[in-house]
């Protein structure tokens, strides 16, 4: 690839350019580290697109700000990190409720509590269970690099409005501090037609969004009719594989720990071990169907994650219990590829024949 | 003959559920009666709230969005900021703006958001069966406050209009009551005014509306509606606390 037109941009404003060409007409965001770069660029360019930026009192007015305006139809982000995600959580819990669409970016740091800044994957749970009430469930897409922040930030636009639900973009302080090429490129999805949106009852009827179902039987039916909805966004997993076709043993990360482990796993096979590397593009939904056929021929697995164990549960239920091994890195340190190598091969000598 | 009463075109042609003797059903018509007024049907964008007022959207033959609890006054942002030629309302109870919402409703009146909000103080949670309300009068007795509201342990009753006239970004700001023929057509005269700050783009809009809870109250219709006048009006006093000039 020709590096020639590429910038070199930090992930927290490759996120910020994406969503600008994906057409983000509205973003509303408060202030939290480490992803103040987003609404700092945010700022400062999106009124240049035509669009309106707003900070808000709160991460609860922001998600509630994106309700309304992406209830007018428009294009509308909101971000924060961790503790101001989990504040977004009603609204999310509403947003799939009443069917609106909004893209929400969690750069997140560390917890529980207000942890720390550093980098962590410990929102797994909250971003793929659907971390407010009810049962629903958003896309979550988990990005590695920079130009993935772009890429997938514009994909999440598009998926929302493909959908009427709301879509997180999973990334953690790492990705989004770190700097490294980006090659811009259009923005091709299309335009959806969206004929629910409040735009003042001209001509037609009145429209109307809510969550509220009371009357007997009414909720069930709603709730259903979501399910399959749910179901349907099968059809988006993403996912990376490298070096798996003949793997014996297959390790399995997202975000930025597979990215630091592309380089372990390189480092494995130098040394003539059968190592490949299964990336979760998507980490709501889950590739498991991709990781249940890669059971039946790789003799093990090992789930890699920077807290103590929240992915490694999905990767068992897709592989079945007894194949899976764990390293887990709870926040406040980063692992180096050496270090993550050491822990591959302890498995490796341990479980591989 | 000359017809000199009619339902609103705003207003849906069904039966309110409201109790009898609520006050709900009267201010409802009042904000029909302003988007007729002033032509604003088809490009009105309701905003309801969580308590009694949520099924708003039974009988406004508007657009509607339902917010969560407390954030109509965040939701009314978001959509007017990217409809800025249309109009938009909220329509919150006591609990939803003075309690759990009172970080939004202070944060858009503030940002002078071209809203107009619709404020209902029956001084009680009436949807959730009679609780306490920040707006719940001190000895007063709810279900939370068996005993009668104390200030020693719940704090006073929160006066919102005047907070809210307290901000720069606020045009007008009133509070009415419906329960006398007076007091209704004064109250009327103050909603077209904060609907007209909004239409010609001057700012905040907020009326609050004392309201009767007979059924939480524990009261009849009638001792309710009186209960306003007497109880209710000393300790919240009526009147336009403020008033931008146009061009001011």
């Amino acid at each position: 690839m020709s590096r020639s037109n590429a910038l070199l941009v930090k992930g927290n404003e490759a996120i910020g350019m994406g969503a600008i060409e994906a057409g983000c007409q509205f973003y509303f965001g408060y202030p939290i580290t480490p992803q103040n770069d987003i609404p700092e660029f945010m700022s400062r360019h999106l009124p240049e697109a035509g669009g309106s930026f707003l900070q808000a009192e709160s991460e609860i007015a922001s998600i509630n700000m994106l309700m309304g305006a992406a209830a007018t139809g428009a294009r509308v982000m909101t971000s924060s990190s961790s503790p101001g995600i989990s504040l977004k959580q009603e609204g999310i819990s509403y947003l799939c409720g009443s069917q609106i669409p909004g893209v929400i970016v969690n750069m997140s740091r560390s917890g529980p509590g207000l942890g720390g800044i550093s980098p962590s994957q410990g929102d797994y749970f909250q971003a793929t269970r659907g971390g407010g009430h009810g049962d629903y469930r958003t896309i979550v897409l988990a990005p590695h690099s920079v130009q993935e922040c772009y890429d997938l930030t514009m994909r999440a636009f598009d998926l929302a409005d493909r959908y009427r639900n709301p879509v997180m973009v999973l990334g953690d302080a790492l990705l989004g501090q770190m700097k490294e090429p980006l090659k811009p490129r259009k923005h091709r999805g299309r335009a959806v037609d969206k004929d629910w949106v409040l735009t003042g009852a001209r001509g037609r009827k009145p429209r109307l969004l809510k969550s509220l179902y009371l009357s007997e039987g009414e909720l069930t039916k709603h709730n259903w009719m979501l399910h399959r909805k749910y179901r349907s966004m099968r059809r988006e997993v993403r996912f990376e594989s490298v070096g798996v076709e003949d793997a014996k043993l297959v390790v399995v990360a997202f975000g930025s720990v597979a990215r630091i482990l592309k380089n372990s796993v390189s480092m494995a096979r130098e040394q003539g071990m059968a190592v490949g590397l299964f990336r979760p593009i998507t980490v709501y939904p889950f590739p498991q169907a991709a990781l249940r056929k890669l059971a039946g021929r790789v003799e093990r697995f090992m789930a890699l994650e920077l807290s103590t164990g929240q992915m490694v549960e999905d990767l068992e239920l897709a592989v079945g219990p007894g194949t899976v091994d764990f390293y887990g890195r709870p926040p406040g340190s980063i692992p180096s590829p050496d270090e993550l190598y050491r822990e591959i091969r302890k498995v490796y000598r341990k479980r591989i024949r | 003959m000359k017809q000199v009463f009619k339902r609103p075109k705003s207003l849906a042609d069904v039966p309110f559920h409201f109790c009898p003797g609520c006050h709900h059903g009267t201010i409802h018509r009042l904000v029909a009666e302003c988007i007729d007024r002033f032509g604003l049907q088809e490009r009105t964008i309701g905003v309801a709230s969580v308590g009694c007022s949520v099924f708003l959207y039974d009988y406004f033959a508007v657009d509607v969005l339902e917010a969560p609890h407390g954030r109509a006054a965040a939701a009314a942002t978001g959509v007017k900021r990217a409809r800025p030629d249309d109009f938009v309302f909220t329509y919150q109870g006591d609990g939803d703006l003075a309690a759990i919402g009172t970080a939004e409703i202070i944060h858009a009146a503030n940002r002078g958001e071209r809203i107009t909000v619709v404020f209902v103080n029956n001084a009680v949670f009436g949807m959730t069966g009679g609780q306490m309300a920040p707006t719940t009068l001190l000895a007063q007795q709810t279900t939370t406050t068996p005993f009668g509201r104390e200030e020693t342990v719940n704090g006073y009753p929160i006066r919102m209009t005047e907070i809210m006239a307290q901000l720069t970004g606020t045009a007008y700001v009133a509070r009415c009551a419906v329960d006398t023929p007076k007091n209704l057509m004064r109250a009327k005269k103050s909603l077209q005014k904060a609907f007209e700050v909004q239409v010609e783009n001057r700012g905040f809009g907020f009326v609050e509306f004392l309201s009767a809870c007979p059924t939480n109250w524990k009261m009849t219709p009638q001792q309710a509606t009186t209960h306003v006048t007497e109880v209710m009006i000393p300790y919240y006093p009526l009147g336009v606390y403020k008033e931008e000039k146009k061009g001011s």
